[in-house]
């Protein structure tokens, strides 16, 4: 099967300074937590996970950080970009209260679980973690599924005063939570998972990925584990055994490079 | 065996392909200097077969050596895969390998799209016969030379290694193949031009897995497009020894190992062989 598709960007929407969503036509059903492998032509190809799924209209969330996305924050409506994909395991939302943490961009896949979530009736409550006030974004996006939404800003120019992971800390021992869903730096995902002691967990990890179709080995982690096959979702009782975990990423030469 | 570029960059992977039921793994071509590879797309999945230009990504000999040492020990040998410009590189990479546990070497003189190496020296039969020569002289494990089909006379390589002492060949790497996107008018792999692997190189490995097994005494490792035990008979046939998955694991998991072995166990009791010897080189007359 020839799976790339090159398709026209639909609209553009920009979320914060730095951040945008591209929307574009892809027929193919996805499910929250999976991702696609986004072909900026000529430039590069990058993964992304959906963070818009309705009906054929899928959507990507991403910050300018370098070449590729700087590109992709430069297209306008009509312009073309190459989609391979979905690829990789998708959310699980067992349990009646949800309990979803964004850190940074994070929340860009969280958004359709939660949407998910909140239409099948469950308890949600988000943790919205991010630098400072002007970089939050989905606010109203999560507001308007009638989750609770908990916002924590490193500067504390909107809501609590300190890192998502502190807040999210002080929210479970409140709170009656049935499962924990998260999306953001490594590092924020490991003290989430060392506080979640019996609770169940998922991530979403990021690595390099090259081939994204379980072949080139990349993106292992642990003994085999791809994340782009077996992951990027992952659960903790997989991930408290995962050693590179918080630990290290591998870059494009397959060097261990500490997080 | 597990071929080389795929699940084998670190040593948990290529513990987990061992789990499968590989009774080898070659790791990634590993040269001198840790290299980036080139930008994505470096692997696009086609119609009938898998397009890559990965541009022999790798951490480096030195860095290696780590997921070496912690495959020591390993229930199957591990087949130590390096590339380099010229035989001293070659025989520097070689010796450590051989310092670091490898059970043997695999010489990459085939890559089909990585400036000044591979293919570049792989096609020219002096130049495969002197780093075979050199190679050999200098460690004392067993040393395999992998073939690419990209040259007009694949078994003018395959004597030139083996001529060097070389213990097998391993025949094939992919095809240079490309692909463009019509819409944008791009290439889409970044390199533009790659290796092609998977299902529709099948009868190109086979027949020059069979043109070369008239040729050389030395074993040949079949692998291209297998991704079924009747595959693996097949290459058996054309006159390989043993045989390596590469792409495979695209179409059938990791799973694929035990699957494939299975289902040779089943035809060749089907059809009333009752060794593996029986079958190699069946189909040469």
């Amino acid at each position: 099967m020839i799976n790339i598709q090159v398709t026209k960007v639909l609209e553009v929407q920009q979320e914060t300074k730095t951040v945008k969503t591209l929307t574009f036509y892809h027929s193919e059903p996805v499910k929250p937590g999976q991702f696609y492998m986004v072909w900026i032509p000529g430039i590069d190809e990058i993964p992304m996970s959906v963070s818009i799924i309705h009906h054929d209209q899928k959507g990507i969330t991403f910050r300018k950080v370098g070449i590729a996305t700087e590109a992709l924050f430069r297209m306008k409506p009509n312009d073309a970009i190459g989609i391979r994909g979905p690829f990789g395991s998708s959310l699980s939302l067992e349990g009646n209260h949800l309990f979803f943490v964004g850190g940074g961009t994070g929340i860009a896949m969280l958004a359709p679980a939660i949407e998910m979530a909140r239409e099948q009736g469950k308890q949600v409550t988000v943790v919205l973690g991010a630098k400072t006030k002007s970089d939050l974004f989905f606010k109203n996006r999560i507001r308007n599924t009638g989750a609770t939404l908990e916002i924590a800003t490193d500067d504390g120019s909107q809501g609590f005063l300190g890192l998502a992971s502190e807040l999210a800390k002080q929210l479970l021992q409140q709170e009656d939570i049935d499962a924990i869903i998260t999306c953001g730096p490594e590092l924020m995902m490991k003290q989430l998972l060392d506080i979640s002691k019996n609770i169940p967990f998922q991530a979403s990890l990021e690595r390099y990925l090259k081939c994204a179709i379980g072949l080139c080995g990349q993106c292992c982690i642990g003994e085999g584990l791809r994340v782009c096959k077996e992951g990027p979702i992952f659960n903790g009782k997989t991930l408290k055994n995962v050693k590179d975990f918080g630990k290290y990423r591998r870059d494009s030469a397959g060097r261990k490079i500490p997080l | 065996m597990l071929a080389s570029g795929i699940m084998d960059e670190d040593a948990g992977s290529m513990k987990h392909m061992i789990d499968c039921g590989a009774g080898a793994i070659v790791t990634k071509s590993i040269g001198i200097e840790p290299r980036e590879g080139y930008p994505n797309p470096t692997v696009i999945e086609l119609e009938h077969g898998i397009l890559n230009a990965m541009g022999l990504p790798n951490p480096g000999i030195k860095n290696f050596k780590q997921e070496m040492q912690e495959l020591s020990g390993s229930k199957v040998p591990i087949i130590g895969s390096i590339f380099g410009k010229n035989s001293s590189e070659f025989t520097f990479l070689a010796k450590e390998m051989e310092s670091f546990g490898a059970d043997a070497v695999e010489l990459n003189l085939s890559c089909p799209h990585a400036k000044s190496y591979g293919l570049e020296i792989g096609h020219d039969p002096k130049i495969v016969q002197e780093i075979t020569t050199k190679v050999v002289a200098q460690v004392t494990i067993p040393v395999f030379v992998k073939l690419s089909p990209n040259v007009m006379d694949i078994v003018r390589i395959a004597k030139a290694a083996e001529a060097g002492g070389a213990h097998a060949v391993v025949a094939i790497n992919t095809i240079k193949a490309m692909k463009i996107d019509i819409i944008t008018g791009k290439p889409i792999l970044s390199n533009a031009i790659g290796g092609y692997s998977g299902k529709a190189i099948k009868p190109i490995g086979i027949r020059c897995v069979y043109e070369i097994a008239q040729e050389v005494q030395i074993p040949i490792i079949g692998v291209g497009g297998i991704t079924s035990g009747e595959d693996i008979i097949e290459y058996l046939m054309a006159g390989a020894a043993a045989v390596q998955i590469g792409s495979g694991i695209y179409y059938r998991d990791v799973t694929i190992f035990k699957q494939i072995c299975d289902e040779m166990k089943a035809w060749m009791k089907v059809h009333q062989y009752q060794n593996i010897s029986e079958l190699i080189g069946a189909a040469i007359q």
